[in-house]
């Protein structure tokens, strides 16, 4: 009798959730590698069933090794900037003085900001004539670059913002590992004579690295996924030197309406988010076992 | 001596965080400084603070584009996203963690399984569903697909596992039915966790775009920051009607933070380390 109750409130409860991942989740994933073995426009009623040819005309393409090039070294520059500064910062939070809880408010806040706006703000400071960048960089007398125009700087750009709206996440998800460890590490590493750089290496970072795995997981998909401020700032140019993989993706599927190909492009996106998954599981067992 | 090096390590310490800090705050006082300038004072010396306070610009900007309608539609959009995320959320989250029926492993396991997948590689079909349903242009197509979240399912079960199950026997002891323990006993202890996956759920509506840019063409649909987008491209040259509006599409998402801040780093903290 309780367990037939049970049931029936389960398949109250679960009702409204099943229906909406089933038709928006669940169903477009299967969907999705339907299309990427078809050839479709969307305005004939179906496409034409092509086998693996998308995914061939995909690796024969030099706009899809450009924008998987393109999209690593952005993913790259994020990860690796946002941790290295975010841990800094984190250690420098890392103890007891006044105004503390302001500072990681304010580092916290672009966490929070709209990307479009950023953007749009972003776009206006690396103004070559009227930006504060180079008017900055002009009371020094260096002459700036033209940023968002030119090839070389346009991708360090959308890294700058990048980083300054990921930095305050690593810093809070540090600052919970760091106040995790134990101070009696450090006392009894002071009482052995370690000097603060040591017990830096000896003891901080070998016992926040699954912290530190987790981060670069997290940072390397979300920075995969870049699409908003691309899409604002540069649309993937110049020269397609910021054309990442989203807008290749985004182009194809709703500028040319190659559905199929572009369905192909989206499984790609997923097969390495999914091998990017597969690591994390593989880096936290590990980190698991050893301290964690 | 250990005083004074005590001394300049604090000194140390608040130069590098301060430093830090103005490079994090200076794009909010150059939009701010921005958006207060009458137009004829754009290219006049570039102050980092506010020492014109040209308001108008605001309305002029409000009037430029319909940003009422925009900010309107955002609200409706963020409002049934929130409550749906939270209601659905609790609900599922209530059932997986205190109901026993078959398949429940699996089925956790699935929702689970949906967060792995990125939005991009389901964007084409969702697109294709949302148009087979005619929902293109309509708050439906803004709000439906996204009514339930997989994080908010896992965040919320999570943290009703911890809730002692006598609280349940003794409430249903006392006559109380099951959606009666969820909504009378389990939501009020779960706080915290509510709390966090409606400010997550807020943020994630009021500045998501890819969705909205596929499935809205009408600009009376556009949500604010499509309207931003697309305000950028046609009156870019405009930049204090264009900081104007930037600014007043903002400050929603910071003040929510600033008010839930507490919670919101805590859901961040357990949901981060929990991975």
């Amino acid at each position: 009798m309780k367990k037939k109750e049970d049931i029936l409130a389960a398949t109250i409860y679960l009702l409204p959730s099943v229906i909406v991942f089933g038709l928006f989740n669940i169903f477009p994933v299967l969907y999705s590698g339907y299309l990427s073995f078809n050839r479709w426009d969307g305005l004939s009623r179906t496409g034409k069933f092509i086998g693996l040819q998308n995914y061939s005309n995909i690796i024969k393409s030099i706009e899809f090794w450009n924008s998987l090039g393109v999209t690593f070294y952005y993913t790259a520059g994020i990860t690796f900037f946002g941790i290295a500064a975010g841990l800094f910062i984190a250690l420098l939070l890392n103890r007891r003085f006044p105004g503390r809880t302001i500072f990681r408010t304010i580092y916290f806040i672009p966490v929070v900001t709209s990307t479009i706006a950023a953007a749009i703000v972003w776009k206006y400071l690396f103004d070559p004539g009227s930006g504060y960048i180079n008017i900055f960089l002009r009371f020094f007398h260096i002459p700036g670059p033209d940023w968002l125009t030119s090839t070389t700087w346009a991708m360090p750009v959308l890294i700058s913002l990048g980083v300054w709206k990921r930095l305050g996440f690593n810093i809070v998800i540090y600052l919970a590992g760091l106040q995790s460890i134990s101070p009696e590490y450090y006392e009894v590493a002071e009482v052995d004579g370690a000097g603060p750089v040591t017990r830096f290496f000896r003891i901080t970072l070998p016992l926040i690295s699954p912290i530190t795995a987790m981060l670069v997981i997290m940072s390397l998909i979300d920075s995969f996924l870049v699409f908003d401020q691309v899409f604002v700032m540069t649309n993937g140019g110049p020269l397609y030197s910021t054309d990442v993989i989203g807008l290749l993706l985004y182009r194809n599927a709703f500028r040319y309406f190659k559905l199929g190909y572009a369905s192909s492009i989206g499984m790609i996106i997923f097969l390495v988010i999914f091998l990017i998954t597969f690591l994390q599981r593989r880096f936290l067992s590990i980190g698991e076992q050893s301290s964690w | 001596m250990v005083k004074k090096r005590f001394h300049n390590n604090r000194i140390f310490l608040y130069a590098v965080l301060l430093f830090f800090s103005v490079i994090i705050i200076l794009p909010y006082l150059w939009i701010l400084t921005m958006s207060l300038k009458p137009v004829r004072a754009i290219f006049s010396p570039p102050y980092l603070i506010p020492v014109n306070f040209h308001w108008k610009n605001y309305l002029e900007a409000w009037n430029a584009a319909p940003f009422a309608r925009f900010y309107f539609n955002t609200t409706v959009m963020t409002v049934f996203i929130v409550a749906g995320q939270v209601i659905f959320s609790a609900m599922a989250a209530y059932a997986f963690a205190r109901l026993k029926f078959p398949g429940r492993d699996i089925l956790f396991f699935i929702f689970l399984g949906t967060m792995m997948v990125p939005f991009q590689a389901i964007m084409i079909p969702s697109y294709l569903i949302v148009l087979r349903l005619g929902w293109i242009d309509t708050y439906y197509a803004l709000i439906v697909p996204r009514l339930v979240s997989a994080f908010g399912i896992f965040l919320l079960r999570q943290y009703f596992i911890t809730i002692p199950y006598e609280l349940d026997q003794a409430a249903s002891i006392d006559g109380c039915t099951k959606l009666g323990i969820l909504w009378q006993i389990i939501i009020p202890l779960s706080m915290p966790a509510v709390s966090a996956l409606a400010i997550f759920s807020f943020l994630f509506a009021w500045n998501d775009f890819l969705w909205p840019l596929i499935v809205i063409n009408k600009p009376s649909m556009r949500t604010i920051q499509l309207g931003l987008a697309m305000f950028q491209g046609k009156y870019g040259t405009r930049w204090n009607y264009l900081m104007a509006g930037t600014v007043t599409a903002t400050v929603p998402s910071i003040v929510v933070f600033l008010l839930g801040q507490k919670r919101f780093i805590e859901g961040i903290t357990l949901t981060g380390l929990k991975g």
